[in-house]
């Protein structure tokens, strides 16, 4: 959990979500130490589900391309197991409730630790059905990382109390997906987020220019960013690497 | 049966995203209290009987009873109520609570188009936007009943994610729901997703064997020995068997959509071939593999073209006080044929399925034992599907 912690410590932070094996595992690596050595802090990889009904068409497409080229759990452990040897940003796994219910709470999470993911984050568990795997998380010392939006309000004080690792910002109503404007009171969020726990917290849903990245960051701990960089593995595929580096470099300058 | 977060047993809950969790607590809040208004209830109760056309029937088929040789049977019309199914009964109580809790718009999945048309059709009455999501590859097996909804006035949105069938109608309209809350209120169609949604969608339904029960005792002085209802997410079936569950000498029998055949991967027999899972907001059986992918299930059948089934169903299965038996695609079409030819009711093809259970069992049983078949809707919108089926070649 501590690992988390550091993604923070030097000034905000940018955080990338890649959806692993999109278009294949090689592919994923090379993507993520690309991003990594431009200033990424913290890595969100994506464990592709068939019915991912909190993502918008980008990642969507992610998911089922992944999927398409035979990507598996077991797949993914031993790639993480891999990666861990070559970067020492903190990762975690973003997935639905399926995936790791399916595999077994307990083989699933005690994976995460054997191979170094540090957090997971699985967008239709709520507050209210976190105990279907907190105790396995503690256990095993993963952050259940909470996310809260803009719907959230009276709802923030109580997630944020007993958030783990860092908060999750949903900046807008919606699914994942880039978007020109973000009109949502984040400011009151967060000083809403501040008076109610110490752990970070970061903006994601929306995010893709220089611009946006800044002012959220701005706003918070840190900028998360997905679609626009599975925008990038979309258009270039296999030669990905070097765009998603480049395009990283651009948001982490100005952080 | 409900308790914390509407589990029924092991399953239920509320696995959304975050964005949602107030929209749910605040549709059960509503719920709660105008399930316990006078006024609502008043209102609703004139909605069913007479817009709708409640109670619909019970009627003793005498003529399949003989040619079966058994047990009396007994259909309760669900086809004859207004827009031609039991879908009518849940849309006309949501989307009067909606009303009530200030909405103006709704928004729908459909499968075979039913739950769509009655949410269309309520829209229209009560003068609410609307829009349904449908499996493209659905829209052109019920090409007529998108027709139906674009003249009510919904928009009829096609969905061409995934399998382009009712589980993506079902995915893209919890993410329009994401997107807009404030005015929106996601009429579910079935006894499935988050609670209150489960709870809500039986209770609407459950007048299905409020009026079984009291007609039943009229005509035959005694409780049904089995009721039979096809289920795919499920409502017409827990609608049907509702107040018969603490009555232990009726049995329960919901009838899946078993495709080309339960040992076959083109199947969407979801009891009998899935397991354990979280998806679509609920804790419930699923169609899927082993790393927990939904499956891509199959029928024949649009309404029950869905991989998994309403928590309590999931429920009554695990204490065994239901049983789910699977129907394949041609047991479903030999019934439908049968139902028109025999009683001249052409039933909907999802209602086959539990026809098609209803012929193997009656034979079986004495003649003083009586069934009840629902008939959750009527068949028209089928002909086609079912023609070409057959080998004949007519187009809408």
């Amino acid at each position: 959990m501590n690992r988390i912690k550091s993604a923070f410590e030097n000034g905000k932070a940018f955080i990338a979500f890649i959806t692993c094996g999109d278009p294949d595992l090689e592919t994923t690596a090379a993507v993520v130490k690309e991003a990594v050595k431009n200033g990424a802090d913290l890595i969100e990889l994506g464990i592709p589900f068939s019915d991912p009904t909190a993502e918008g068409p980008v990642i969507q497409g992610a998911n089922l391309r992944a999927l398409k080229g035979g990507v598996t759990t077991d797949k993914i452990f031993d790639f993480v197991k891999k990666l861990r040897g070559e970067v020492d940003v903190p990762l975690v796994f973003m997935t639905y409730s399926n995936v790791v219910f399916s595999y077994g709470a307990e083989r699933f999470i005690s994976l995460c630790k054997d191979t170094g993911i540090d957090g997971l984050i699985l967008p239709d568990l709520p507050f209210e059905e976190k105990d279907e795997f907190l105790p396995v998380c503690r256990k095993y010392g993963i952050a259940l990382i909470s996310l809260i939006a803009p719907t959230s309000e009276n709802r923030i004080a109580m997630i944020a109390k007993e958030a783990e690792g860092f908060l999750y910002i949903v900046s807008s109503l919606g699914v994942t997906g880039t978007r020109s404007e973000i009109t949502t009171d984040l400011k009151s969020m967060v000083a809403l987020v501040r008076q109610n726990t110490d752990i970070p917290c970061a903006i994601g849903f929306g995010i893709s220019t220089p611009e946006q990245a800044k002012k959220m960051a701005g706003l918070s701990d840190g900028a998360i960013v997905g679609s626009a960089i599975i925008k990038l593995i979309e258009k270039y595929g296999k030669a990905a690497p070097e765009y998603v580096g480049k395009y990283v470099k651009s948001m982490t300058q100005v952080l | 049966m409900t308790n914390k977060n509407g589990r029924f047993g092991v399953h239920g809950g509320q696995y959304i995203p975050e964005t949602l969790m107030n929209a749910v607590i605040e549709l059960e809040k509503g719920y709660n209290y105008y399930k316990n208004d006078p006024a609502f209830n008043k209102e609703l109760s004139e909605l069913l009987n007479e817009y709708a056309g409640r109670p619909s029937r019970l009627y003793f088929a005498k003529k399949m009873t003989e040619d079966l040789g058994g047990a009396k049977i007994y259909l309760k019309r669900e086809d004859l109520n207004h827009t031609g199914a039991h879908k009518i009964n849940n849309v006309l109580g949501q989307a009067l609570l909606a009303k009530k809790m200030g909405k103006t718009r709704l928004i729908a999945e459909t499968g075979a188009g039913q739950h769509g048309v009655a949410t269309a059709t309520a829209a229209a009455l009560m003068g609410m936007e609307c829009v349904v999501f449908m499996g493209e590859e659905d829209t052109k097996r019920q090409a007529l009943n998108v027709y139906r909804m674009r003249l009510l006035g919904a928009e009829v949105i096609p969905v061409t994610s995934g399998t382009a069938t009712l589980k993506d109608a079902v995915s893209e309209a919890m993410r329009e729901w994401t997107n807009r809350i404030a005015d929106t209120h996601y009429c579910l169609g079935s006894v499935m997703g988050p609670h209150p949604f489960p709870t809500i969608v039986r209770d609407f339904q459950a007048v299905i064997s409020k009026e079984i029960k009291e007609q039943m005792l009229e005509k035959e002085g005694k409780l049904p020995d089995a009721v039979i209802a096809c289920v795919g997410g499920g409502s017409n079936a827990i609608g049907s068997f509702y107040h018969f569950i603490e009555d232990k000498s009726v049995r329960l029998i919901g009838c899946e959509a078993a495709g080309r055949g339960i040992d076959t991967l083109e199947t969407a027999a979801t009891v009998n071939t899935g397991k354990l899972g979280i998806f679509h907001g609920m804790k419930s059986y699923f169609c899927q593999d082993e790393y927990g992918q939904i499956a891509p299930v199959y029928s024949i059948s649009a309404g029950l073209d869905y991989p998994g089934i309403g928590p309590e169903h999931a429920h009554l299965h695990d204490i065994g006080r239901a049983q789910y038996v699977p129907v394949t695609d041609d047991e479903a079409v030999n019934a439908f044929e049968y139902l028109s030819k025999c009683e001249g009711i052409i039933p909907a093809i999802e209602s086959a399925h539990a026809v098609a259970h209803a012929i193997k069992l009656a034979p079986t049983w004495d003649k003083d034992k009586v069934i009840v078949i629902t008939v959750s809707g009527r068949g028209d919108k089928d002909c086609a599907a079912i023609a070409r089926y057959r080998g004949e070649n007519i187009y809408e």
